[in-house]
């Protein structure tokens, strides 16, 4: 039995699949190369304060990312292998990691879609299991 | 405001000239959207970067630009690879990862790409002109063809390098808008000895230094009196562009935008004023040695950027012959190899106990033996920043007369302390 306890409209940043899992809210900005192991979407970067926790699967709240011109290229792989998040939240978009999913979905693999929101938002979603429609509609479903 | 495309650029994304090419412009004009670009530029050249094999995923979209037809539409070279396609040295790469590396060379090769595998085109014959409009990727590729070269390039990276060769098209976004090039920062080496300056070492030190200060801006360097040498500009930049986001550097009176410090600041006052004391370079120096104390050596990493032939001259005057106690690994591309090939220098290089790694290089594909606790020595500040991360071993930094005489003595020697 679940009902919808809180919602937030993002802003289509790029289209793709819905997506639900629990939030994943990183209290820092991320590199995702080197930061995030393309394998299994562990976050590998051993100074970042979710060092350990996994984007795999996850609503993924982004404050901030740190420009690697090849964080495309993980995530990208992560949604080929799997490991990518179940949908992406940013506060502001990273053309570079978003043009992994923009070629994700040129292959036509099952791409997650990825929104803008405040940052100030974020918080209310930590801890709960989120769902994110192809509209950007961010919904928590409380069990 | 919103990207506006032209009718042509609209006709290739809606497939008029096949399905690669209408893949790769409307992932350049997706990236264009995503980065606020009211429109595409052409582009005179490309060097991709995305040819590095680090999963599957990259050789797949690179095989399905090739079965869409795809060519590049402008002269393309290609970074450094996964593999020594030369075979000069053995890349300890193990299948299935080794033969979808080895597809995803076919496939760059397939698209038109010159089989260049260096991360020095500028030193292989591909010089854009100064003030064109280029997409090239590899950080210190980008920050010397912006800043010695003076052509104009953001930091592409995988997928948009070849989208734009592909396409012959660019986001109008970032360092390719002149207003964006303007220096706002003053990094001011003039309290800096003339002999340091004068030093081999000086360059990568600074460069790490700048990068670490100076961040994603656009910065000028004052109180250098003579123009140190393309090779320590390639230095500088490496080290800047590993430490830091930097797209482009001037050096008043030694690059070309920057003829004068006021023509780099563009007339305008700078935002802050950066004055390098001898406390400042001797701690940047220190900080790029993870094993500061240590008096064991594995091995010594020369080449990142890939050697010249100028630094290979220098490794054999330092070298003179003598036969090395611990391996010295050379980096450099086939243009290189091409040269030293031809005048019997490899074979002598390598009867001292030096290898050859040519198309790659040993932070992005597994070379170095594999040992605990081993201590690798470079001169190179880009390999100091990337070896702990990538080979897992410890790093000491010397000057290369340093590097080598470690290599031959079988530990490490410090003697330019500059």
């Amino acid at each position: 039995m679940s009902k919808v306890a809180d919602t937030a409209q993002g802003e289509i940043l790029v289209a793709g699949e819905p997506g639900s899992g629990p939030a994943l809210v990183l209290s820092a900005p991320i590199s995702f190369w080197g930061g995030v192991d393309p394998k299994s979407g562990t976050i590998a970067d051993v100074r970042h304060p979710e060092h350990g926790r996994s984007v795999a699967g996850s609503v993924l709240f982004l404050p901030g990312t740190i420009g690697s011109s090849s964080a495309s290229a993980v995530l990208l792989e992560l949604v080929h292998n799997g490991h990518a998040p179940a949908a992406l939240v940013l506060h502001e978009p990273d053309a570079i990691l978003l043009l992994g999913l923009i070629v994700a979905r040129e292959m036509g693999w099952r791409t997650p879609v990825a929104v803008r929101l405040d940052r100030n938002g974020f918080q209310s979603f930590a801890g709960k299991d989120v769902s994110v429609s192809t509209e950007g509609l961010l919904e928590i479903s409380a069990v | 405001m919103g990207l506006t495309l032209t009718a042509e650029e609209r006709a290739v994304a809606d497939g008029m000239f096949g399905a690669g090419a209408a893949m790769a412009m409307r992932i350049v004009a997706e990236s264009a959207r995503l980065l606020g670009a009211p429109r595409l530029i052409p582009i005179a050249s490309a060097h991709i970067d995305g040819a590095l094999y680090h999963g599957d995923s990259g050789t797949l979209f690179a095989e399905k630009l090739v079965e869409g037809g795809a060519r590049v539409a402008v002269r393309s070279t290609l970074n450094v690879g996964a593999l020594d396609l030369m075979g000069c040295s053995r890349v300890r790469l193990e299948e299935p990862a080794r033969g979808m590396a080895r597809r995803m060379t076919e496939a760059y090769r397939r698209l038109g790409c010159e089989q260049s595998w260096t991360c020095a085109p500028y030193q292989a014959g591909h010089r854009p002109d100064f003030g064109t409009d280029v997409a090239w990727g590899e950080s210190n590729a980008v920050v010397f063809c912006n800043s010695v070269l003076g052509a104009r390039t953001n930091r592409y990276g995988d997928f948009l390098d070849i989208a734009s060769a592909i396409t012959g098209r660019a986001p109008d976004y970032g360092l390719h808008r002149p207003e964006n090039r303007r220096a706002t920062l003053v990094f001011d080496v003039s309290a800096l000895p003339t002999t340091f300056l004068a030093s081999e070492i000086a360059w990568p030190v600074l460069g790490s230094l700048y990068g670490r200060e100076v961040g994603n801006a656009v910065g000028v360097v004052v109180g250098v009196d003579t123009h140190p040498g393309e090779d320590a500009l390639k230095a500088f930049g490496a080290a800047a562009a590993s430490s830091g986001a930097v797209g482009l550097f001037h050096i008043a009176g030694v690059t070309p935008e920057a003829t004068t410090l006021a023509a780099a600041l563009g007339g305008r006052e700078p935002e802050a004023v950066i004055r390098v004391t001898k406390e400042m370079a001797a701690k940047a120096r220190a900080s790029l040695s993870t094993a500061a104390a240590s008096d064991r050596l594995d091995a010594v990493a020369i080449g990142s950027p890939h050697l010249s032939l100028a630094e290979f001259d220098a490794l054999e005057r330092l070298v003179a012959g003598r036969r090395l106690a611990v391996p010295i690994y050379a980096c450099t591309g086939r243009h290189a190899l091409a040269e030293l090939d031809r005048a019997g220098r490899r074979r002598a290089l390598e009867t001292s106990g030096i290898t050859i790694v040519a198309d790659t290089c040993v932070v992005v594909t597994p070379i170095l033996p594999e040992r605990l606790g081993a201590v690798l020595m470079t001169n190179s500040g880009k390999f100091a920043h990337y070896a702990p991360g990538n080979t897992g071993y410890a790093v000491l930094y010397g000057s290369l007369r340093d590097c080598v005489e470690s290599a031959a003595s079988g530990r490490p020697v410090f003697t330019d302390l500059a």
